[in-house]
């Protein structure tokens, strides 16, 4: 009997080697260990053997049950891991084709150039302020002390609407505004559109954009100035950045100061963008004039501030590398999906 | 403001090289543009003598010179007509390279040998606007006097370094080189000479039978006139010839050249007249009558108007004050006898007149930034030591001076605490007063304070503030400490309404949409084009008074027209699809009383799409989105079919609370026809960006996360094809009960299955209770109800 049961141990073990299909696994089961499977049958005539080798049959019976059972369902395994194998290989794909790439859109170059210049204003504790586009002539030059026959305020210069009311030439009505409303202290920036009156060509636009900013504050100082703007600089171009404070003139300020900071394409050794210089003009900039605090109802012998500005436009050109204004007015996709 | 280093150099020591110089006018305040470098490369230029000059025996139009330079003989042929035997030229030698990088070799003109080349101003660098009328086209043939043989820079002073300076409005005093060297003695801490005048007066009296009338006391605040008598016109003498060229001014002749020379020295004007023009030797400063014929002496015919002023004798007019002479009493080649004219005019007043003209001098553009009457007397006296230097005429005997109100010197007081304060230095009272003193400003120890009294040609130096800058600006804004701003911590950052902004701009972009900037003004034919009704008050434009152009003559009432702009020239470069957007102002003219003076400005945002897969319902999507993003609840979209610039069937209006908050639609086919848009069809929504951004709120709120399970529901009902699904939903809404969480159309479905004229529309409903496990019996409930309301008010039936 013991013979027996190796027999159909060997036998359904070769079986199973065999087997392709879970099918056929289950056929197997039934054979040897279903009710009237074989292996049953074998254990059914247990009852002929002497009493006393029965235990020990009985014993290699189970060892032959528990290696079949467990034969069996490594089968089963096999077959389904094979399976998979098998849908897997099937289900290959060609990973070198393009992916399907979501629709994004983005900023205008102009905006994007904005937005850096803001992030490093907001961080040194400036509120961003906006202002209308059409101006009085008292808030764009009266009230900043512009001389009253100023070429600035001609007809060849500035875009009226009628004697007292003109599109803004700077974003410095704004200040205007801000100092009129606010109590010092006072730390705004002014960005938005401006408008002059020159002929589009690769260089000028009648509408620009120009970022500015004040600072109105007790014991404000031109030292002030300076160590904010190189900040600035800094942040904006890196640490290695220089900056060159040259007098200049400005009806509002006084004193007034260019800005000139290193040249951001060659840093500072001299190429064709910064003209050999190595240096690159970025902002004017000065003490607010006392009569223009004056104007806006700020007490010049208890606060003193500061000011400064840059156009957009010429930043956004030069960081970008574009060479002609009129393609940032354009609007064309292809230009807009650079950035 | 062109400087010759030399010229400056009479005024002022200065020990470091050019660029060195350069720089530190520039960090003291006067900005060097360029410097120009001239003379290079005629180092080998000598001087030679034309000895003989025969005709070309094959070609007419050359001839054959025979050169000597006193060691060598040359033959060299030239095509010059201007030589004559016996001239003095600049040669170059075989071998010589010229600054046009031309290189001299020995060549055969139709078999005649030619061993160099005389010189032409040109070839030798003088631009060619520059070159005097004599030598025009032709050699440049020196004095009789120039020593043969030498160098020719050694007799003509052509090497210079010249320094070009931009010059702020607010210094017209620095359009002079002793204005420029005022600034470089300050800069450099160096002593300033002023020129030393003095005259021999060999003419006759003339002040006796002479007379200055100002009558437009208004428009002239000094007249000075000096008399020459014997008068020589002849070239200028070739130190003046090239310091004028150098400074950027072409010589004419001894006297013309002699009055610009000095208006370059020291800024001041002159003006020269033939002295036998003027009737009985009466000049008359009065005004313009209107209308009055005057012709200038570059021979055009001006009419005059009444609020300029003249330079006139008992006849007529003599020139238009401080802007041009007139042709009359020009200096010519025969005068004998001129009057200077040494003048201060009324800066607004020579403005207006150039202005009114068109006709802008140098003289113009230097009155109109504002002269200081204090130079006149100088520069006449001046101009007359140069022409007694120069030979070219007799100084007559006094001078007659009209100068009603002599400006006195201002005073002003600066105080050093409200100095240092305002620099943010620790500069100390003698330093300041130093530095004031070096610019001329007479600076004085008062107490605690400093008095100034300014001088008379530094009319910018108003109050404290400009002293502030002039001591700042020698002490050097690069000397001073950089420091950090004080005071209390000022918390930077975005509005709310700024961050929404941004919000918008983030929704879009992740939509896919660029955005797009574009002019604020438009045609005023944009309102024809985007078909805006006659009576529409956004036909009212705010219009510009000077445009550039017609395209470009009104402020925008409508973002729509710049957006099909947009769109149109997309289309044109065979763009296939885009979606763009922009967020800017629009403007609306003053309505009614209102106070404020300026127009009503009003943010508009704009979607625009075209292209590929695009349709209604994709912009929907986006401006749906674009609502959900920011929060905005209870929007509902309504037909729109009389809408002028949307397809009258594929357009909504956009509503909040019943607040018009923008259109949506397809753009009308003559719409896009009036951009030149054929068969694409464009999409655009127009939404109020004031009301959106009032409107929206982002502060989002936890709502706890469902604990009982929900019941779903799918309703397919059937209604005539030309019932909105809204009609549905808001029956939905109102009827869905309050277990109703949300509800959404999935299916809309029209053909054979169902009747003509008819349309499925199934929905998928979700229920759910807060509190507890809902039973499929208590929705079936409600279900039956609503499908009831819906068959009873619009008369939909359940799909079968």
């Amino acid at each position: 009997m013991e013979e027996k049961l190796k027999q159909l141990q060997k036998e359904a073990a070769e079986l199973l080697e065999k087997v392709k299909e879970s099918k056929e696994v289950e056929e197997i089961r039934v054979k040897y260990l279903g009710k009237k499977g074989a292996l049953t049958e074998v254990l059914r005539s247990m009852g002929s053997l002497p009493k006393e080798e029965r235990p020990r049959i009985g014993q290699v019976a189970n060892e032959v049950r528990e290696s079949l059972e467990k034969s069996i369902n490594e089968t089963r395994e096999r077959i389904h891991a094979e399976a998979m194998e098998a849908r897997l290989m099937k289900e290959t794909i060609d990973v070198t084709m393009p992916g399907k790439l979501p629709v994004q859109g983005s900023r205008h170059p102009l905006t994007q150039a904005l937005d850096e210049l803001k992030e490093v204003f907001i961080g040194m504790g400036f509120t961003v302020v906006e202002g209308p586009e059409v101006e009085t002539v008292s808030n764009n030059f009266d009230m900043l002390n512009a001389p009253p026959n100023h070429p600035s305020r001609d007809f060849s210069d500035t875009f009226y609407i009628d004697e007292n009311t003109i599109l803004r030439t700077q974003t410095s009505p704004v200040q205007v505004r801000v100092m009129k409303q606010t109590k010092p202290p006072i730390r705004v920036i002014s960005p938005g559109r401006c408008f002059r009156n020159d002929t589009p060509d690769a260089t000028h636009s009648p509408m620009f954009n120009q970022l500015e900013g004040l600072v109105v504050d007790e014991k404000s100082t031109l030292g002030d100035l300076k160590g904010s703007l190189e900040i600035f600089a800094k942040h904006l171009f890196g640490e290695h950045t220089k900056t060159k404070f040259r007098p200049h003139y400005f009806p509002f300020t006084e004193p007034s100061a260019e800005v000139d900071v290193t040249c951001f394409k060659c840093q500072g050794e001299g190429c064709p963008m910064c003209k050999g210089s190595g240096w690159i003009e970025m902002l004017g900039s000065g003490m607010v004039h006392p009569n223009v605090l004056r104007n806006c109802g700020i007490d010049p012998e208890k606060y003193s501030g500061w000011a400064f500005g840059m156009g957009i436009d010429r930043i956004a050109m030069q960081k970008y590398g574009i060479d002609d204004i009129r393609l940032l007015y354009e609007n064309d996709l292809r230009f807009l999906n650079q950035f | 403001m062109l400087v010759p280093i030399k010229w400056l150099k009479e005024y002022v020591d200065i020990e470091i090289g050019t660029n060195d110089l350069a720089d530190k006018m520039t960090m003291s305040g006067s900005k060097v543009e360029e410097i120009r470098r001239w003379g290079d490369g005629l180092d080998q230029i000598i001087i030679g003598e034309i000895e003989k000059i025969d005709p070309h025996p094959r070609a007419d139009k050359l001839v054959v010179a025979q050169v000597t330079t006193g060691e060598k003989k040359l033959q060299i042929v030239t095509g010059a007509e201007n030589i004559r035997e016996g001239d003095k030229i600049p040669l170059a030698l075989e071998g010589v390279e010229l600054p046009n990088g031309m290189v001299i070799e020995e060549t055969y003109f139709r078999g005649e040998a030619s061993q160099g080349m005389m010189c032409s101003p040109d070839e030798l660098g003088i631009p060619k606007h520059m070159v005097p009328e004599e030598f025009k086209g032709g050699i440049w043939i020196l004095d009789q006097d120039a020593p043969v043989g030498t160098l020719f820079t050694d007799t003509v002073p052509l090497i210079e370094d010249v320094i070009e300076f931009e010059i702020t409005s607010n210094r017209p005093d620095c359009l002079s080189v002793m204005g420029i060297a005022r600034e470089a003695a300050a800069t450099l801490n160096a002593e300033l000479r002023s020129p030393q005048v003095s005259l021999k007066e060999e003419g006759t009296d003339w002040i006796n039978s002479a007379k200055i009338t100002i009558e437009d006391t208004e428009g002239c605040f000094r007249y000075v006139a000096r008399r020459i008598s014997d008068v020589k016109i002849e070239p200028s003498p070739q130190w003046m010839q090239q310091r004028l060229i150098q400074a950027g001014v072409r010589p004419i002749s001894n006297v013309v050249d002699i009055t610009n020379y000095v208006m370059l020295e020291v800024g001041q004007p002159l003006h020269a007249f033939d002295a036998e023009t003027i009737k009985n030797q009466h000049i008359i400063v009065r005004k313009a009558e209107e209308g009055e014929v005057f012709r200038t002496l570059d021979g055009v015919d001006r009419e005059l108007s009444a609020g300029m002023t003249l330079i006139a004798d008992e006849k007529g007019a003599l020139g238009i004050a401080g802007v041009m002479g007139g042709e009359d009493s020009e200096v010519t080649e025969k005068t004998t006898s001129i009057i200077l004219e040494s003048a201060n005019f009324n800066q607004d007043r020579i403005r207006k007149t150039s202005q009114e003209l068109g006709l802008r001098t140098e003289a113009s553009s230097r009155f109109e930034k504002g002269m200081d009457p204090e130079l006149c007397l100088l520069a006449a006296n001046r101009a007359c030591q140069l022409i007694e230097e120069l030979g070219a005429g007799k100084i007559d005997s006094g001078v007659l001076d009209e100068y009603p109100k002599p400006v006195v010197p201002r005073e002003a007081t600066v105080r050093p605490e409200k100095v240092n304060g305002l620099l943010g230095t620790d500069i100390s009272m003698d330093e300041m007063i130093r530095t004031l003193n070096k610019l001329e400003i007479e600076a004085e120890m008062s107490g605690e304070i400093i008095k100034v009294t300014v001088p008379t040609f530094r009319n910018d130096l108003q109050q404290e503030a400009d002293f502030i800058e002039e001591i700042g600006r020698i002490y050097g804004f690069d000397n001073i400490e950089p420091t950090l701003m004080k005071g209390d911590i000022m918390v930077g950052g975005l509005s709310e309404l700024q961050k929404m902004q941004e919000r918008i701009k983030n929704t879009l972009a992740a939509c896919g949409c660029y955005e797009s900037l574009t002019y604020s003004f438009v045609s005023p034919s944009s309102a024809d084009a985007i078909r805006l009704p006659k009576e529409s008050f956004k036909r009212d434009f705010v219009k510009l008074l000077n445009p550039l152009g017609d395209e470009t003559s009104v402020m925008r009432t409508s973002i729509l027209p710049n957006m099909m702009e947009v769109i149109a020239r997309n289309i044109h470069r065979n763009v296939p699809e885009a979606r763009f957007y922009e967020m800017g102002s629009v403007f609306y003219s003053k309505l009614g009383e209102s106070e404020d003076v300026l127009p009503l400005e009003v943010t508009e945002l704009i979607i625009g799409i075209y292209g590929g897969e695009e349709n209604f319902f994709t912009l929907k999507g986006i401006v749906q989105h674009l609502f959900r993003e920011m929060g905005l609840e209870q929007i509902t979209f309504e037909s729109e079919s009389n809408h002028p610039s949307y397809h009258p069937g594929r357009c909504a209006a956009i509503y909040s609370n019943g607040k018009l908050l923008g259109t949506l639609g397809e753009i009308h086919p003559m719409v896009s026809k009036n951009y030149d848009i054929d068969k694409e069809r464009c999409y655009a929504a127009e939404l109020n960006g004031d009301l959106l951004l009032e409107l929206a709120s982002v502060a989002p709120l936890y709502k706890s996360l469902p604990k009982y399970p929900s019941i779903v529901r799918d309703l397919a009902l059937v209604v005539g094809e030309s019932t909105p699904v809204k009609s549905i939903e808001d029956i939905i809404s109102s009827y869905g009960g309050d277990w109703l969480e949300s509800f959404q159309l999935f299916d809309v479905y029209q053909g054979n299955q169902i009747g003509e004229g008819q349309k499925s529309v199934a929905y998928s409903m979700t229920f759910r209770h807060a509190e507890r496990t809902l039973k499929d019996s208590e929705v079936d409930e409600v279900v039956q109800k609503l499908v009831k309301e819906l068959k009873e008010q619009i008369g939909a039936s359940l799909r079968e």
